[in-house]
């Protein structure tokens, strides 16, 4: 075995999964500082210079919080769910491309982890599996709120994620592979979100359900579940289920930048620039990152903006318009891809949009006539 | 080799014991979770055997798609407990004796083969490329097009039942 190998894998897993866990830390910071901010508030800014060690307080606070069982839980199922909520989203940034490669001592070492050449299937598995621990705490809890809890974030994820399929499905066809290194490289002379715009926001939103975030937050609608699938668990093990919550969106927001806003690449006008990733490799991360922070600060954005959606419209909203409009992107694509008219893309995918858009309107204004 | 054999063993162990397990749970939740179980394991034998598809494809499939829908019914129906099962006077020899055809099948199939060929060894390294993805949908879509058209039409009817048998009934409510 190559050991300068073994060190090498050994170094960039523990990269990755530090970086998600101080990310996940100062994602809670940036959240609570933007919200105030949004809701013309100051925020947290005692501990350390603007709040910094604010995450360090709570964390340290989390760890010695009494932890509580409940007598009547399933406790192998009970104890499993956090871990299995953990991990996937953890392993699933495993596939996620930082950047090129550059050379170290005679080696040249590659800034991505796992380089596999069904990576976008890989992300739709982990994906699939990540829903257990939510389904497996709301059961294991014994308790309705919990319950209904798991039951909702079941329903939801199945629903949306056909609809993320297919939007992985129009990476795939415009990038023509299913390495992600591949489909970053080949928005190097323009992003798919360029081309395709209503596939990327309607990845996006649906993201936003897939992760449980405002406002497809159901699961842990508190007006209706008190906390949902988590109402029963404290201390520590509550800390897991907040900490997988936020590197989710870490994550899926690292996935629309690397399928939609071109990854690690720069700019599509800055190629052939000193700014271009191809003359320096360290601009690779700095890239990703950017744009992971304001794929953030969107979704954070809206939680501040948009109220929570009805369950019985958010259902609809996922078959009866994102899953048609998904297929007719799908269709559109396919058809751009054979004629090479990229602007024919375009041109179709906003024009479904807006019919979408059209058709939303004209169903809300019908039932509130109807209700009137 | 060795460790491949090693992997073998350890996940071979699991994946009887997780079938065990969902077998003899009494309760309905619990299999369903080791089934899961013994889904990903076996998709990480196709992992081993250097089909990367295959085993992705079977998480996201029946780990993924298939089970959360299991385990949504039996939590919505609220049937996790099995009760006392009434046993069929005539299951249990016909369980046998199918059990004893399907050993002797699978005995047969093993001793037949050559013992040449290892059924542990993973297929040459050019099945690993981006190439052989886009080979396999060519023929999928070439030379077995009418089994996958028929195959879509499967599911189009059922997805078509679904609908009719949950659709309101006119003048209802």
């Amino acid at each position: 075995m190559d050991w300068a190998l073994f060190w090498e894998w050994l170094i960039k897993s523990l990269v990755v999964i530090f970086t998600l866990l101080g990310g996940f830390a100062y994602l809670t910071l940036y959240e609570r500082r933007l919200l105030a901010r949004i809701q013309v508030r100051i925020g947290p800014n005692r501990a350390g210079p603007q709040g910094l060690l604010q995450p360090i307080a709570d964390a340290v606070k989390l760890i010695f919080k009494e932890e509580l069982t409940p007598a009547r839980v399933y406790r192998a199922v009970f104890f499993l769910a956090p871990v299995v909520t953990m991990v996937p989203s953890i392993v699933i940034a495993a596939v996620i491309p930082w950047g090129t490669s550059f050379t170290l001592g005679g080696r040249t070492i590659t800034l991505y982890l796992a380089d596999i050449n069904v990576g976008v299937l890989y992300l739709m598995s982990v994906a699939s599996i990540a829903v257990y621990g939510i389904v497996m705490a709301g059961w294991s809890s014994n308790n309705k709120y919990a319950m209904l809890g798991g039951l909702r974030s079941s329903a939801q994820m199945i629903s949306y994620e056909l609809t993320l399929g297919l939007m992985f499905v129009v990476a795939i066809l415009m990038g023509n592979s299913m390495r992600m290194i591949d489909i970053v490289e080949a928005q190097g002379e323009m992003w798919f979100g360029v081309i395709q715009p209503i596939g990327f926001l309607l990845l996006f939103l649906t993201t936003l359900a897939e992760v449980n975030r405002h406002p497809f937050d159901m699961p842990e609608a508190e007006q209706e579940l008190t906390a949902g699938y988590h109402t029963e668990y404290s201390g520590m093990k509550f800390a897991l289920f907040f900490m997988a919550e936020y590197q989710k969106m870490i994550v899926v927001s690292m996935i629309g930048a690397s399928l939609f806003l071109g990854g690690y690449r720069e700019f599509w006008f800055l190629r052939d620039t000193f700014l271009s990733v191809d003359r320096a490799w360290f601009l690779g991360p700095v890239y990703l990152f950017a744009k992971v922070i304001v794929l953030l600060g969107v979704m954070i954005w809206v939680r501040a903006t948009w109220p929570r959606i009805r369950y019985d419209r958010l259902m609809a909203l996922g078959w009866k318009i994102f899953l048609p409009l998904s297929l007719y992107l799908v269709f559109v694509t396919a058809i751009g891809i054979i004629l090479e008219a990229y602007w024919l893309i375009t041109l179709l995918s906003v024009l479904g949009g807006l019919v979408a858009v059209a058709v939303i309107y004209v169903d809300l204004r019908r039932k509130y006539y109807a209700r009137a | 080799m060795t460790l491949d054999l090693i992997l073998f063993l350890v996940l071979a162990v699991i994946a009887v014991a997780s079938a065990l397990g969902m077998l003899l749970s009494r309760n309905a939740v619990y299999s369903a979770l080791f089934l899961v179980l013994n889904f990903v394991t076996v998709a990480a034998f196709y992992l081993l055997l250097g089909a990367p598809l295959i085993a992705m494809t079977q998480v996201t499939v029946y780990a993924g798609a298939i089970m959360v829908l299991f385990l949504f019914v039996i939590m919505l129906l609220g049937a996790e407990q099995l009760g006392p099962t009434g046993v069929l006077p005539w299951q249990r020899p016909l369980a046998i004796v199918l059990a004893l055809m399907l050993i002797i099948e699978i005995g047969y199939l093993l001793i037949a083969r050559s013992p040449a060929v290892s059924l542990l060894s993973p297929p040459p390294s050019a099945v690993n490329t981006t190439d052989f993805l886009r080979q396999m949908g060519e023929m999928l879509f070439n030379e077995y097009l009418l089994p996958f058209e028929v195959t879509s039409i499967l599911l189009l009817v059922a997805m078509v039942g679904a609908i009719v048998l949950t659709k309101p009934e006119k003048g209802g409510r």
